[in-house]
């Protein structure tokens, strides 16, 4: 671009970059290679090439790894959280940009310092109450628990779109006469669609792969989502490799078709919380 | 928006006549931030007192009526060699992830910056790992790579290319999960990078190669003066998940062999969910906090000029 590069240079670099490719796909296309082949050929070579296709691991995957009832948990969960946060961190977002409250000093350095609050501090007293209120296994309230974690930064990416809202615009609304609940819907709420569209995005993510409060809290069969089917598959069934593969694969390649469907979004999720200008 | 703030602040120092119409205004946004607030408090606040209070008990997660017993669960441990080894863990943790992701992805961020035909392309190859679940990359490492019988390793083994599974060593065990978690994470790094790099002013480019500043020059004077406070932010985040490290190492390990990986919240998990000492556990969660506390504070302070705009 700016300074001269020689083609010498250039090639070195794609050369690098490739190689940095070939690192973040190879673990990948094992996976894939050998999804397809009975576990005697897995554990005989696993860099060979399949022959033949046994699809039957994906059959044998499915049942064992209760993929069923592990994507409508799955789901559930991650609607749920999507939901209370899009919610919960849009309204307050918008009160911390405006600045509206004279708590907000007090509301923001709060939700800062909850970025930094390791899940061990509150996990074992929410277990207890848990555990009293029959909610283990609940997969609903599960999610209001992940929604929660993932507030502070939800609502801190909410903040940095309602402040480009221009202030007049909010002005003129409020001249027409409208009130606070048709001033968020019609007018705030539609302009910041976009990041609410990254913000459930990136939250659906983390809720979808979620992990330490996930299987904490859902020890059940009929609870597990699809994450943790598969790791109770890795328990009872690790010596057939290849429908260990086959059930990976089942959980990589929704996700990454997903991802890929719609990575500005992702992409602008990680980001806009990360760089600082 | 600014207008309006200002004049309720001011309004607010008038005292006590103006009060009630400033509380009228204010208690709709009072309503529209207490979703959020009550949710933390419910899930996040109160279970916190709450630990910080079993933390001096001897409760052990069922009981309704815990001992005080003040102090103990701290003297225990930090006289015990496996909180140790957890605490240096941590640091190891902290000093692998400050170092050699934040060089792979800055190398690659750089490389993509002046490649705007491919740099899409392998953004997205370099992101799918980290999109993935814990459990699945865990998983997948654990059985098609680490495994002395099915997996890479265990073909290599038998070709006599390399050692035993490195997971199952108590000198390389650690190293050989933040492997796998390093893999996962760098792409991010990346992302994040590239994005601060190309936010670098157009002018200040133009005036330095006016200036006749070479490649290296230009990295030093113009890149990183302006990727400095995202290389900070980023420094911090490291350091807050390098202490709050969980699902790979659980995973992988479990903390073992031998408590070789044990970092502070596998500690504190294993106490609570594997011996039921739920007051050792919380007091670890304590001592885990302590170390978030510190880096909020330098995370407060990094976004204090964003906060005031």
């Amino acid at each position: 671009m700016i300074h001269r590069s020689t083609p010498l240079r250039r090639a070195g670099g794609y050369f690098v970059l490739i190689l940095l490719a070939l690192l973040a796909l190879f673990p990948l296309a094992l996976v894939a290679i050998n999804s397809v082949k009975t576990s005697a050929e897995v554990e005989m070579n696993p860099l060979s090439f399949p022959t033949h296709f046994y699809l039957q691991n994906f059959q044998v995957a499915w049942d064992y790894g209760h993929f069923g009832t592990g994507f409508v948990n799955s789901l559930v969960l991650t609607a749920t959280t999507v939901l209370v946060v899009l919610f919960c961190a849009s309204l307050a977002g918008y009160v911390l940009a405006g600045k509206k409250i004279r708590a907000w000093p007090v509301v923001t350095v709060y939700f800062m310092v909850a970025v930094t609050i390791p899940i061990q501090l509150f996990l074992f007293p929410l277990y207890f109450v848990f555990a009293r209120l029959n909610l283990v296994g609940n997969v609903i309230a599960v999610g209001f628990v992940i929604a929660a974690i993932n507030l502070p930064l939800s609502i801190f990416l909410m903040r940095t779109f309602f402040l480009k809202i221009p202030a007049e615009i909010e002005e003129a609304a409020v001249v027409d006469g409208a009130g606070i609940v048709q001033l968020l819907r019609s007018v705030v709420l539609p302009i910041v669609s976009p990041g609410l569209l990254t913000v459930g995005v990136i939250v659906g993510l983390f809720a979808w792969n979620e992990y330490l409060i996930t299987s904490t809290f859902l020890q059940t069969q009929g609870s597990y989502t699809a994450t943790l089917g598969y790791l109770s598959m890795n328990g009872t069934f690790s010596t057939d490799q290849g429908a260990m593969m086959a059930g990976a694969m089942i959980l990589i390649v929704p996700i990454v078709v997903i991802f890929i469907s719609v990575q500005r979004y992702f992409v602008e999720g990680f980001v806009s919380g990360s760089v600082k200008g | 928006m600014v207008i309006e703030a200002s004049e309720e602040a001011l309004s607010g120092t008038v005292g006590g006549v103006k009060r009630p119409r400033l509380f009228r205004r204010e208690f709709k946004y009072h309503l529209l931030v207490a979703p959020a607030v009550l949710l933390s408090a419910m899930v996040v606040l109160v279970p916190g007192i709450l630990t910080a209070v079993a933390a001096f008990t001897d409760w052990n997660g069922i009981s309704l009526n815990p001992n005080w017993i003040g102090f103990a669960n701290f003297t225990d441990i930090l006289s015990d060699p496996v909180f140790q080894t957890a605490l240096e863990d941590n640091l190891k943790w902290a000093l692998m992830f400050a170092t050699i992701p934040v060089a792979v992805a800055l190398a690659a961020a750089f490389l993509l910056l002046h490649r705007p035909k491919t740099r899409t392309l392998f953004q997205v190859v370099f992101l799918i790992p980290y999109v993935l679940a814990a459990i699945t990359n865990a998983i997948l490492w654990l059985n098609i790579i680490y495994n002395p019988v099915t997996g890479l390793w265990g073909y290599l083994e038998t070709h006599g290319i390399v050692g035993a599974s490195p997971l199952s060593d108590v000198n390389s065990a650690l190293y050989a999960v933040a492997a796998v978690d390093m893999w996962h994470f760098w792409g991010f790094l990346t992302v994040i990078y590239l994005a601060a790099l190309r936010q670098t002013p157009p002018d200040q480019l133009e005036a330095a190669v006016v200036e006749g500043a070479n490649g290296r020059q230009l990295f030093r004077h113009v890149y990183l003066p302006n990727l400095g406070p995202t290389l900070m932010l980023m420094f911090v985040m490291i350091m807050i998940f390098s202490f709050l490290s969980f699902d790979y190492i659980y995973l992988l390990t479990g903390g073992g062999p031998a408590h070789a990986s044990e970092v502070l919240s596998t500690y504190a998990y294993t106490f609570a969910f594997s011996s039921y000492e739920f007051g050792k556990a919380a007091a670890v969660g304590i001592i885990m906090s302590v170390f978030g506390l510190v880096c909020a504070v330098f995370y407060v302070f990094l976004s204090r000029r964003e906060l005031a705009a």
